[in-house]
């Protein structure tokens, strides 16, 4: 409304505004959410760059170090921008993640199921949670907030109560004998590009271990899997009808509908994708440490949604991008990992995550009203 | 065995006790410009809803083209041509100039399961169109927001007639707007109407109806006090005719007189 009456003060001719409106190149680059969070990431990496330059941090094994921490955050970060930019929030990721990862482990362990199917069961679950979050969303109306924070503590406290009941502990070991052979596990916990390492070993370009094996030994598949969701999203949210109906139902719900978008189903299709994405963050987490830990995942959830905040969503959809989530789980990905490599306190970090999030917030907020009220 | 385009003949609408309709009667013909008129609560919004399929009326018959239908929904109303834009304009104001005037029908090209919004050809269509109002969308990728409220609404009209609209409905097209703007968005209308359209303008601002209107239905309290041609009625007339008239009147005798008292 308060855009509108402003249009009465504007008495200028259509004809008149369109000679005054050159706009740059630079403004229109200015215009894409992602763009603070990649100038942050190129701050970062510069100040790692000084700081930190002949530590090893950007060593071979320096650098898939914070990638794999980067791309971990990333997954879950992704999922959560979409749901963003569709106009709800999920804080039910963190339980999400420790829910998926017993899925795994107690029918794998205790009731003797093959791997592959635990797995099946774990993604399948977490369709059933996502759909019951978008459906309760949906139907209510009541704040995606609200919901999913009941979801939070419901999924946590049904993780911790059913394992504890079945195993007796908050730990279920011994899944890394399992992943030989399955099927399905070597998608979660394959590292890739080994012969490149292998090569750069050989060329004595990458560090070594005594034995003459490369330090680095590959790619992780966290590292595989968020940049295929990056590019996937952003293709989704760039170049599909979906992608469009999305954007729509975070802009306006309302609006959207009269024009027929689907609204509820665009909501709980992404209310689906943030489960099934902390699902891909548990089965590759439980992979690789070889248990699953009833506590995994707990404040996941915020520091996703920081991330994508990060990358130029706005608290109130509508606005935002896939690949700007992607930078901002890299920014947080590369600190938590670079602070190790300075003098610095690594108890700082939360300091610095929750400063970069503010300023991000200012910023994105600022961007908004370029955008929405350059007139 | 009629001429009329859309008749919507003795309309009513009762909301449990309340009348909210009663025997309201339009008949529009292609090219015309209809406009409703009436103060706040005099029916407006529940008759346009009922035109745009929302509510069904309890009493009286629409007829499409000489075909008696009903409207089960807003999507039927639309599939018969007959497009609402609402004040809220369903626009997203964040999304792109294209991403709006597409959205929910989206152009698509590609091979089956592989399909994607053709986002060039949507970009195209959307900077014709608006160029045939006058609205030079030098980059259809900014954003809505970054448009005056005239250029949002007839982006908004021209979406709709665009998607097949034979008559437009127009909730309060004008109201939001200065007077430059407006008379921009009356002209669009107009424009539209030449070509074919048939149009229902729902306004209060009888300066905004009168010039572009043929015909002027007032609605007071849910009842029609009648249709008049152009011809037949003055701007003074209709204003007076709208509740507002009568208490205008009361309104000034009262200050009259309270101007008097203050002055012995």
């Amino acid at each position: 409304m308060s855009t509108k009456s402003k249009s009465i003060e504007n008495k200028t001719d259509f004809n008149q505004d369109e000679r005054l409106k050159k706009v740059s190149k630079l403004r229109l680059l200015l215009n894409r959410p992602e763009l603070g969070a990649l100038g942050g990431a190129i701050l970062v990496f510069i100040f790692f760059g000084i700081i930190a330059g002949d530590t090893g941090m950007f060593s071979a094994y320096g650098i898939l170090n914070f990638l794999d921490v980067s791309a971990n955050l990333g997954i879950i970060a992704i999922a959560a921008a979409m749901l963003m930019i569709g106009g709800e929030f999920d804080l039910s990721i963190g339980s999400m993640i420790g829910f998926a990862g017993i899925c795994i482990a107690i029918p794998a362990i205790y009731w003797g199921w093959p791997l592959w199917m635990s797995i099946i069961f774990a993604f399948s679950m977490a369709v059933l949670v996502g759909y019951f979050n978008g459906i309760l969303v949906v139907r209510t109306g009541l704040p995606s907030f609200i919901v999913t924070l009941a979801m939070l503590f419901i999924l946590r406290g049904a993780t911790l109560a059913l394992t504890r009941l079945i195993t007796g502990r908050t730990q279920v070991p011994g899944l890394r004998v399992l992943i030989e052979n399955d099927p399905i596990a070597w998608i979660f916990a394959t590292d890739t590009f080994k012969w490149v390492f292998t090569w750069l070993g050989s060329m004595n370009l990458i560090a070594l271990r005594t034995d003459g094996s490369p330090l680095a030994t590959g790619i992780p598949p966290s590292v595989i899997w968020f940049i295929a969701l990056a590019i996937l999203t952003t293709w989704i949210l760039m170049k599909t009808r979906y992608g469009n109906w999305i954007f729509a139902s975070g802009g306006d719900k309302n609006g959207a509908n009269n024009v027929g978008v689907p609204v509820g189903r665009v909501k709980i299709s992404l209310f689906i994708g943030t489960a099934v994405a902390a699902t891909i963050f548990a089965t590759i987490q439980v992979l690789d440490a070889g248990s699953a830990d009833t506590m995994r995942g707990t404040l996941k959830e915020l520091e996703a949604i920081a991330a994508a905040v990060v990358g130029g969503c706005l608290l109130t959809g509508g606005y935002g991008s896939a690949i700007g989530a992607a930078f901002g789980a890299l920014i947080f990905g590369t600190v938590s990992m670079g602070i190790f490599y300075t003098d610095v306190d690594t108890d700082w970090f939360k300091v610095f995550l929750g400063a970069m999030m503010l300023i991000a917030v200012i910023f994105n907020n600022y961007i908004r009203r370029k955008v929405t009220e350059s007139k | 065995m009629s001429d009329y385009l859309v008749q919507f003949n003795n309309i009513s609408k009762f909301f449990g006790k309340v009348i909210a309709l009663k025997d309201v009667t339009m008949k529009l013909r292609k090219g015309e410009i209809m406009c409703l008129l009436g103060d706040n609560g005099a029916g407006k919004s529940t008759l346009i809803k009922t035109l745009a399929g929302v509510h069904k009326p309890d009493e009286g018959e629409i007829i499409v083209e000489g075909k008696k239908t009903i409207f089960d929904s807003p999507k039927d109303a639309l599939d018969m041509g007959i497009a609402t834009v609402y004040q809220d304009l369903a626009l997203v104001s964040l999304m792109s100039v294209t991403r709006n005037f597409f959205m929910g029908r989206e152009p698509m090209k590609g091979p089956p399961f592989f399909k994607t919004f053709d986002i060039k050809k949507a970009n195209k269509i959307a900077a014709e169109r608006m160029g045939q109002i006058g609205i030079d969308v030098r980059d259809p990728s900014q954003a809505v927001g970054t448009m005056s409220g005239g250029e949002r609404q007839c982006l908004a009209i021209s979406r709709a007639i665009y998607f097949g609209a034979k008559v437009l409905v127009l909730d309060e097209p004008t109201s939001a707007l200065g007077v430059h703007q407006a008379s921009v968005v009356l002209k669009y209308i107009v424009k539209a109407a030449s070509q074919g359209l048939a149009v229902i303008l729902i306004t209060h601002n009888v300066h905004h109806a009168y010039p572009v209107g043929n015909s002027f239905t007032v609605l007071n309290r849910g009842k029609s006090l009648g249709t008049y041609a152009k011809k037949d009625i003055t701007r003074e007339k209709l204003l007076s005719m709208m509740a507002g008239g009568e208490e205008l009147n009361k309104l000034e005798v009262e200050l009259q007189e309270m101007n008097r008292s203050s002055a012995n």
